[in-house]
């Protein structure tokens, strides 16, 4: 840093950094709860309803004919634009928060989702019809198992949106968290600080990232070993 | 006991055309017989299969089963298929239960028979694992197991030895025979080998493409047990001489 002559304003040493975070420890923590929990509601709220939205996309052509324009149209919008939208719309609350993260997080679940649900071959959807199973026995015992590597595959990559969607619902409108945080602290040119939130940020995404990883390794080991 | 009466099957093309697969095609299989279908690509032996199977409807004709005309997927068949299709996350064990867990008849007794037939196909001591620990011969072996399990009197076979290696198909060729012998059944099975076809059946069914018919029945004369050794048989060469100038004409004969 010395080296280039950046001054210390723009990016601060490591050190300073450091310093910074453990002197702020406890509001740190704080900020890092209130985005961890916007996180966990806007990640549970995608696997919700993307499992359900896949199953439905893949039970026939019509389906996903009609319902695949309106998820495109979700991704086409640009959710900072929409942000302050929302919050008009529902409040200056939680709840603008938590459906911007599920919308930056959703979509690639359900596409995940959808391509597992329809890359069981198809002798084996032949078996289940051979031995006379319904289509929710078929969906339970066959296609939803099938689908478990593609689904995980999906909830890694929405877990980590999830902490992008927060954090841009953040910026736009909160009273708390590390996206508010590096907003507020920016404006009073508090560099350190934003900086120590926007490491936190990156940590939190990686643990979230593992967990996913771990749960699938314990509870669908043959699902982990495949990818 | 299963009867196929003047069965056409026509699938609809992508384009909107018609795609006959089967044309007029009348055969009659005896309880407990084994009968072979033969025939190049194309000529709707796999077709015939899933007929039989009634995952696929005729166009015109019926199928019947002891009379009665087959409207959909029986309980009193079982069905293997030239890829083992085990379910990855299930031990060998249960996916060789999969169709009575799916037909709602796991009972004790369906468990004591699954490692029964699991014993019968020498993969006793691998009921615990997983598919993907074993080999490609085994999983078909379970794949076996899993299409008896329920006790059904016609097996059906589509080119369940095609995916495997030489030495692998021969072992499980003279297996299934020993199969057969120990729970007798009728069973169709669709292969591409004529030496093959000739060693198991009794009869075999040699099928024409394009629309595919019967091109002719081949009773095969070879007394029981089987062994490759009988390849060496006048009768076996006759029967697979024949077979092979019905799929190739006179070229093959020839040469």
């Amino acid at each position: 840093m010395w080296f280039f002559a950046i001054p210390g304003y723009l990016f601060p040493a490591p050190s300073v950094i450091w310093a910074e975070m453990v002197e702020n420890a406890g509001m740190i923590w704080g900020h890092t709860l209130a985005t961890t929990r916007t996180v966990a509601l806007g990640f549970i709220a995608s696997i919700v309803i993307s499992l359900p939205l896949a199953v439905a996309i893949t039970s026939s052509p019509l389906m996903a004919n009609t319902i695949y324009p309106f998820l495109v149209l979700t991704q086409s919008i640009p959710k900072v634009a929409l942000a302050p939208i929302l919050v008009v719309v529902m409040g200056a609350n939680e709840l603008p928060r938590v459906v911007i993260t599920f919308l930056v997080a959703f979509f690639p679940l359900v596409l995940a989702t959808a391509a597992g649900l329809q890359s069981v071959p198809a002798e084996l959807i032949e078996l289940g019809r051979a031995c006379r199973a319904s289509r929710w026995k078929e969906l339970i015992r066959i296609r939803l198992p099938y689908a478990v590597p593609f689904v995980f595959s999906g909830l890694k990559a929405a877990v980590t949106l999830s902490v992008v969607g927060a954090v841009v619902a953040e910026f736009v409108n909160a009273d708390r968290g590390l996206g508010y945080l590096i907003v507020t602290s920016t404006a009073f040119f508090e560099v350190a600080l934003a900086w120590a939130a926007l490491i936190v940020l990156s940590v939190l995404g990686i643990v979230l990232f593992q967990i996913v990883a771990v749960v699938e390794h314990v509870l669908f080991p043959w699902s982990a070993g495949k990818t | 006991m299963i009867g196929i009466e003047s069965v056409s099957k026509a699938f609809g093309a992508r384009d909107g055309s018609q795609v006959v697969a089967l044309q007029d095609v009348s055969l009659a299989f005896d309880r407990n017989e084994f009968v072979c279908l033969v025939g190049p690509s194309g000529c709707g032996k796999s077709t015939l299969l899933r007929l039989v199977a009634g995952l696929v409807e005729p166009s015109a004709g019926r199928v019947t089963i002891e009379g009665a005309a087959v409207d959909g997927p029986r309980a009193d068949t079982g069905i293997v298929f030239q890829s083992p299709t085990l379910l990855p996350w299930a031990s060998i064990l249960d996916n060789v239960l999969f169709p009575a867990r799916m037909m709602n008849v796991c009972t004790p007794d369906a468990v004591r028979r699954a490692h029964a037939l699991l014993d019968l196909v020498g993969l006793a001591e691998f009921a615990g694992r997983h598919p993907r620990e074993l080999s490609g011969g085994m999983q078909q072996r379970a794949g076996i197991a899993r299409a008896l399990v329920h006790q059904p009197d016609i097996l059906l076979m589509d080119e369940p030895f095609g995916a495997l290696d030489a030495l692998t198909r021969e072992e499980l060729t003279l297996e299934l025979l020993r199969i057969w012998s120990d729970q007798p059944k009728t069973i169709l099975f669709v292969t591409h080998s004529i030496p093959e076809a000739v060693l198991l059946a009794d009869r075999v069914v040699v099928l024409s493409p394009r629309p595919g018919r019967v091109a002719d029945v081949v009773k095969v004369g070879l007394p029981r047990p089987r062994s490759f050794a009988m390849e060496a048989h006048d009768e076996f060469q006759r029967c697979a001489g024949r077979i092979r100038s019905l799929i190739f004409g006179d070229r093959a004969t020839a040469a």
